[in-house]
């Protein structure tokens, strides 16, 4: 995995409570066997009408959104589903971190595994950037992972939690699976442990 | 020192844990199924990492398995490639399959307590939120992603942060008509789709204790829909009645052992829990949803709400921008709203009790003109049994459709599923938009509603349907 620099850039105003991974990404579109090309179904439900074509009055579609690596929701964003496709079809259409005041636990740990940062801000935070962006759709974010700092567009900055060991892994792009597999002996001992205890598991 | 049920399993399955780092906890069962495991697979072979315990790894194929009845066709190209992957995976690396036609084949949560693989005191995980369910059995079981399927296959473990604890607790017996359904549904319309974040529940008190494996498992597969990362139950007679005898359930004198080792397992009295809530069941009237997530839901007899009177800005937009999806009109009573469609099945509600109690308003009734009843069980097993039942034959008289098993019109991925406009009460576990097909509309609710609703055209309560 890349590791994860501090960038700037323009928001995406969704603005809603509740997103639930159905709207992220329908399960029509799960059948597929690889990560790529999912961000043409992001939101796929609420983005194109019936006969397929982008529907003018959602955000997603909104020449001045292209291109913006953040998105802004509210309360209990990614709620629902485990599937990983969620974070997947996120940023395969472009995003790097998704700014909320709340996420659902599963989808947290999705994003933070790829590389998409979920970053919780308080409600007057909140209010504070959506009023920004609806105001001016050129309006623009910086984020910065080392010092957990997202800069809002009238230069203040608001401070958001990581977890550290998640922090640790996308900032020097190590991955998780990395760590767990240097438990390797730790783990046969834990096996050959529990097996003579007889602590019966399968 | 006092420990909660979650500790105790935490603490047995705990291999490391270093500062400032989740914990690496040891995993003891991993089900996967055909829609999250095929990138764990590719990611492990890019690795080139092997599967550390096939022996523990179970997988099934439900969510894009068609349940035409006798029929195996697969919906189209893209299911069958995904379940063509998956019987390669496994059989690349010995990894036991219940594949589509087989006589265990169905719902992988339905079908790990149905063979005994779910037990007390297990970790169990699986790429799928409601993995919730087995926790009923007082396993801590999460739902994962697939980046996480892939850290199981590879290490058998999982890195988790130790959850919160939250005491739910279910006082009082409920009246005629209410079931599990509804006690978790009226706990989800309480505490809100995030007021669980974070925490595990236990669920606890008299109502829970009277209830069977099957209402129990109806009420932890939920537990996500309130946000919760899992939900447990303490194992106890009941449990182990359920489990005894069962392919995997171990046996002889390893069985006494087990249960020795699983009456030890309960809270301790006096242990804390971060938080709490109670919830009156003698007070609880069937609910239903009429919202577009699983937290909009109301007693069958209460108006729909209206977005006027709700608390915040916010909630205000939600509830409006539900109402519109619904075309519902707030304050008006949902009782009684036309129906187009009834689905009884899913990982919450498709279990043989679920069948029976469907089947028990369904007798000597039929299902209203113009109103199509799907009866998806949620196992081969389970069919078998509602088939020796005869409720198969209830069913039909009834004209209700009698399928295979598979998570069918809970997910519509296998060519179940609503179409644009229609309403449909349910009994799964998810209401979001389009969920049961583009455009579909879903009432949650418990098999006696769904049931009672089929035969009448509309939503109905069934304490007061005609006879
Ligand atoms: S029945 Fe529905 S909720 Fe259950 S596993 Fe299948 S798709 Fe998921």
């Amino acid at each position: 995995m890349e590791p994860f620099s501090p960038f700037s850039s323009t928001v995406v105003p969704l603005c809603a409570d509740d997103v639930d991974t159905d709207q992220i990404i329908p399960a029509r579109f799960l059948k597929v066997t690889d990560k790529a090309g999912l961000g043409r179904r992001l939101f796929a439900d609420w983005r194109y009408d019936e006969a397929g074509n982008p529907k003018s009055d959602f955000v997603l579609n909104d020449p001045a959104v292209q291109g913006a690596q953040v998105l802004l929701a509210r309360d209990n964003f990614g709620c629902g589903s485990s599937r990983e496709h969620a974070p997947w079809a996120l940023m395969d259409w472009g995003l790097r971190a998704v700014v909320a005041v709340s996420f659902a636990d599963i989808f947290r740990n999705n994003a933070l595994k790829n590389g998409l940062l979920p970053i919780a801000v308080d409600e007057p935070t909140y209010a504070r950037l959506r009023d920004a962006v609806l105001a001016d759709p050129g309006a623009r974010v910086g984020v910065d992972l080392e010092s957990q700092s997202l800069t809002l567009p009238d230069g203040d900055t608001a401070r958001f939690p990581v977890d550290p060991f998640a922090k640790k892994c996308l900032l020097s792009g190590m991955d998780q699976l990395g760590y767990l597999l240097s438990f390797e002996e730790a783990i046969a001992r834990h096996e050959a442990e529990r097996g003579k205890s007889g602590a019966k598991s399968s | 020192m006092t420990k909660t049920l979650v500790d105790k399993v935490w603490d047995r399955h705990l291999v490391a844990q270093e500062p400032e780092c989740p914990a690496v906890l040891y995993i003891d069962l991993h089900l996967i199924h055909e829609v999250t495991s095929p990138q764990a697979f590719s990611g492990l072979k890019a690795r080139g990492l092997g599967v550390r315990r096939p022996d523990r790894t179970i997988a099934t194929m439900d969510h894009s398995t068609p349940t035409i009845p006798g029929g195996l066709k697969v919906v189209d190209g893209a299911a069958r490639a995904q379940l063509d992957t998956l019987a390669e995976n496994c059989r690349e690396h010995g990894i036991r399959l219940y594949e589509l036609g087989g006589e265990q084949q169905g719902i992988v949560h339905v079908i790990g307590p149905e063979l005994g693989l779910t037990q007390p005191g297990m970790t169990i995980v699986c790429g799928d939120s409601h993995t919730s369910t087995h926790g009923a059995f007082g396993a801590l079981a999460f739902g994962i992603g697939t980046s996480e399927v892939e850290h199981v296959l590879a290490t058998q473990c999982l890195l988790q942060s130790k959850p919160k604890t939250y005491r739910v607790n279910f006082e009082g017996r409920p009246a005629p008509g209410v079931a599990a359904k509804d006690m978790i549904l009226a706990l989800i319309a309480k505490i809100g789709t995030g007021g669980g974040t974070g925490h595990v529940f236990e669920y606890t008190g008299e109502a829970i204790r009277s209830l069977g494996m099957e209402g129990r498992m109806t009420i932890c597969n939920m537990s996500i829909e309130a946000g919760a990362r899992a939900g447990v139950m303490a194992p106890d007679d009941t449990t182990f009645e359920y489990i005894a005898g069962r392919e995997f359930a171990p046996q002889g004198e390893a069985w006494e052992a087990a249960l020795a080792d699983w009456r030890a397992l309960p809270t301790d009295d006096g242990a804390a829990f971060d938080s709490e809530v109670t919830v009156d069941v003698s007070s609880l009237e069937p609910m239903i949803t009429f919202g577009t997530n699983p937290g909009m839901g109301i007693p069958i007899s209460a108006p729909v709400p209206d977005p006027d009177a709700a608390g915040d800005a916010s909630a205000r937009a939600s509830l409006k921008k539900a109402l519109e999806y619904m075309e519902l009109a707030p304050g008006k009573p949902l009782l009684g709203r036309d129906i187009d469609v009834v689905f009884i099945g899913s990982c919450t509600n498709s279990r043989i009790q679920d069948l029976r109690e469907a089947a028990g308003i369904l007798e000597g009734r039929k299902v209203a003109p113009g109103v199509r009843a799907l009866v998806v069980p949620g196992s081969q097993e389970v069919k078998r049994q509602a088939e020796a039942e005869g409720l198969d034959r209830i069913f039909a008289a009834a004209g209700a459709e009698w399928r295979e098993s598979g998570c069918s019109m809970c997910i519509a991925m296998n060519g179940d599923e609503l179409s644009p406009g229609q309403y449909a009460v349910s009994t799964s576990n998810r209401n979001f938009e389009g969920r049961q097909g583009k455009g579909g509309r879903t009432f949650l609710a418990s098999p006696l509603t769904a049931a009672a609703s089929a035969v009448s055209g509309r939503v109905a309560d069934v304490r007061t349907l005609a006879g």
